[in-house]
């Protein structure tokens, strides 16, 4: 028993050291009004995707979306991003949702309800704010947990990179 | 469990060597350590151990169709508030699943909600240590779109082992629009549920039902900013430890209607359980083999002081009502400023329901509308939230709480707290990576510990350093004695996926809750250690 986990453990290891990034799990969600979606129609519009997990009650995470509102215009213009906010509020809090991003002016963001977690365990995220980006091809390409002021250049930083190496497969 | 694992691990070498392209592997490490030393002013208790761990490691493995996930957790032993019967290690959740575009199917270990989690909620939250995971098989169907059909059958994680009720579930949605394709007008969604458990009577001298079934139906309207979510739930009578084995059915109803536009928000919600603890074994207490989740009405709270009085679902006995509303002033307004100003008022009250009692083995009737005579929490809340300049960023909030201890907690002898609590949040950026935010807490109460203050400071540089001092000060505490200093420093360091954090300091006692779910945290004093990484 023992001796199966710890070469399964060392083999998983040894893969990672030369293992290609994992790609966005197959997960349903729902939109703010009721729909389902699934994680991979994100993928459709074939542009790269910043992917964050937060909720109505984490403080960091209200920081660091009120900033990214902010800079999404010329994101968008200069990265081609799209940005996706997935929120992890169960249903004490779900309803509280759609006021809350509507009242800030959040409504540029695409929005999901991640209620009991699915996307949340599926995408190992422990702690919020977790955020990701995603090429178009569904591959996780960063990623980056918790939030602090000044992050949003590093999130721009990898952005930029990501469109730099998206141009160069596209001239190929 | 042995031969699982090997042909989990055959399995994964067969793909490691033939399917490369298409072998993804992802997963996630979690250690969080403690010291613990004694220390008799804050009732910090003697630990044995000295140093106490909880261990966690996730790995998926997917491949074409097919998804396999395998977690080891270890309690070396279980942290000081997490339930002893923990402490052990082994594989707590595995799993293997196939999906298509019409169906997914998982054998093994799975989490679900049918929705609002009125009859059926099964998640994890390390947090609480609280994972009522199934352990059975999960079929979903997505015959055309717009529908949805689930159904699982299992029996609940009940720590290392499962508890000895069967659980059998279906639950079905329809989303109007996208069944028939309506892109414009009202978005309607309505959806069904039917779970029953089956437990064995074995009590010699009542009979009790075996087969206790429960159903709920919900609709979701969205329209224009508008929104409504219903749903009711009903369940055949179930005596149970939760409701002093009366054989009375339950009734659960919750509702939340809201309309928003951009700079404006407002949202009422309103809930009344009447009896409607729905476990997988009748006699289990505390928060385990729980088959649903009732959500209560209370939000969450962020602050340290805010959570000193945490509110904690009845599910057996509990009506409430909340409103809250969002404004935002425009730049350049009068009460806006120069960026604008975010502004944020809720009342929430819960409380009893109203009960006649009898005396046929019903336990009571209730009028529905009725309220009861005891109220369980109250809270009055303002929160305003604004940019001073480009350097300062300012949150101020005040909470005006009413909190029955014994009711919530579950004690006697500690009545109705009222308090009163105040938060000054301020951030300065000194450079583009560089940051202080800051936190002046005051609670103030005449009863139970009496007042608090709390000064709070963190440090960060982008995109790797936190540095997070901070003093609660019980300053009010009717015992001279107790009037002590909770301190506590902490850095951690960040790399993409990865954080670790080491701290020392000196913890109050208190219950950490999330929704309905409650942790007591005895006092402690150490050192931490936490590191958690993604991959």
């Amino acid at each position: 028993m023992k001796k199966i986990i710890v070469l399964t453990l060392g083999l998983i290891l040894l893969n990672i050291s030369f293992a290609q990034q994992f790609t966005l799990p197959s997960v349903d969600l729902k939109t703010l009004d009721g729909k389902t979606i699934n994680t991979r129609d994100l993928l459709k519009d074939g542009k790269p995707i910043f992917l964050d997990f937060w909720a109505t009650w984490c403080k960091p995470c209200i920081v660091e979306l009120n900033t990214l509102a902010d800079l999404y215009p010329d994101w968008q213009d200069e990265t081609d991003v799209k940005i996706v906010v997935v929120s992890i509020d169960d249903a004490r809090t779900q309803s509280r949702v759609a006021p809350f991003v509507n009242s800030r002016g959040w409504d540029d963001f695409t929005i999901l309800l991640d209620p009991n977690g699915d996307f949340k365990r599926a995408m190992n995220v422990i702690n919020i704010p977790h955020s990701f980006i995603i090429q178009p091809n569904g591959k996780i390409f960063w990623q980056h947990t918790g939030f602090a002021p000044g992050d949003e250049q590093e999130i721009y930083n990898q952005l930029l990179k990501l469109k730099a190496q998206l141009d160069t497969t596209s001239k190929k | 469990m042995k031969r699982f694992v090997g042909i989990l691990a055959f399995v994964f070498l067969f793909l490691l060597s033939y399917g490369q392209d298409q072998l993804q592997i992802s997963g996630n490490f979690e250690i969080n350590s403690q010291t613990y030393k004694p220390d008799s002013i804050i009732n910090a208790p003697n630990v044995a151990e000295k140093l106490l761990s909880n261990i966690y490691g996730q790995i998926y493995i997917s491949y074409k169709h097919f998804r396999a996930g395998l977690r080891y957790e270890a309690y070396q032993n279980a942290l000081l508030g997490y339930d002893r019967r923990y402490n052990g290690k082994g594989i707590a959740n595995r799993f293997v699943s196939y999906e298509s575009q019409f169906l997914t199917l998982t054998l093994g270990n799975f989490y679900d909600q049918f929705g609002n989690g009125l009859v059926l909620r099964a998640f994890e939250d390390r947090a609480l240590g609280y994972d009522n995971a199934f352990d059975g098989a999960h079929l979903k169907l997505k015959p055309v779109k717009g529908i949805q059909i689930k159904a699982l059958i299992g029996r609940q994680r009940f720590f290392w082992s499962y508890g000895p009720g069967i659980v059998r579930a279906v639950d079905g949605e329809m989303n109007f629009n996208q069944l028939l394709d309506i892109k414009t007008g009202p978005e309607l969604t309505m959806g069904g549920s039917f779970v029953s458990r089956y437990q064995p009577d074995e009590n010699p001298i009542y009979k009790l039902p075996e087969n206790v079934a429960a159903w709920a139906g919900r609709i979701n309207v969205n329209y224009k900013g508008f929104a409504l979510n219903f749903e009711q739930a009903y369940k055949i009578n179930d005596p149970s430890a939760d409701n002093m084995y009366i054989y009375k059915p339950g009734l659960a109803t919750y509702m939340s209607v809201s309309y928003s536009k951009t700079g404006f928000g407002l949202v009422f919600t309103a809930n009344r359980y009447d009896n409607f603890s729905f476990r997988s074994d009748r006699n289990a207490t505390s928060n385990n083999l729980f088959i649903n989740s009732v959500p209560t009405i209370v939000p969450i709270h962020a602050y340290s002081l805010e959570t000193i009085y945490p509110y904690a679902v009845h599910p057996t006995n509990e009506m409430g009502g909340s409103a809250e509303i969002f404004v935002k002033f425009k730049r350049k307004s009068f009460l806006g400023g120069k960026y604008g100003t975010l502004l944020s008022l809720d009342f929430v009250h819960v409380r009893s329901i109203q009960k006649t009692p009898t005396f046929d083995g019903t336990g009571y009737t209730s009028r529905f509308f009725m309220p009861g005579k005891t109220v369980f929490y109250q809270e009055i809340g303002a929160k305003l939230e604004k940019k001073i300049s480009r350097k300062i960023k300012l949150k101020a909030k005040y909470l005006n709480l009413r909190y029955n201890k014994d009711i919530v907690q579950g004690l006697v002898g500690y009545g109705t707290i009222y308090a009163n609590i105040g938060i000054l949040d301020l951030t300065y950026r000194f450079t583009y990576t560089k940051a202080l935010r800051t936190e002046l807490q005051m609670l103030h109460t005449k009863q139970d510990m009496g007042s608090w203050a709390m000064i709070f400071a963190e440090y960060s540089v982008s995109p790797h350093w936190y540095f997070t001092v901070y003093d609660q000060y019980n300053y009010g505490n009717p015992h001279v004695e107790k009037r002590v200093h909770y301190y506590d420093l902490s850095v951690t360091y960040v790399h993409e996926g990865s954080r670790i954090s080491i701290g020392y300091g000196r913890h109050r006692e208190g219950i950490i809750c999330v929704g309905g779910v409650c942790r007591n945290m005895p006092a402690s004093n150490g050192f931490t250690f936490s590191v958690s990484t993604t991959f």
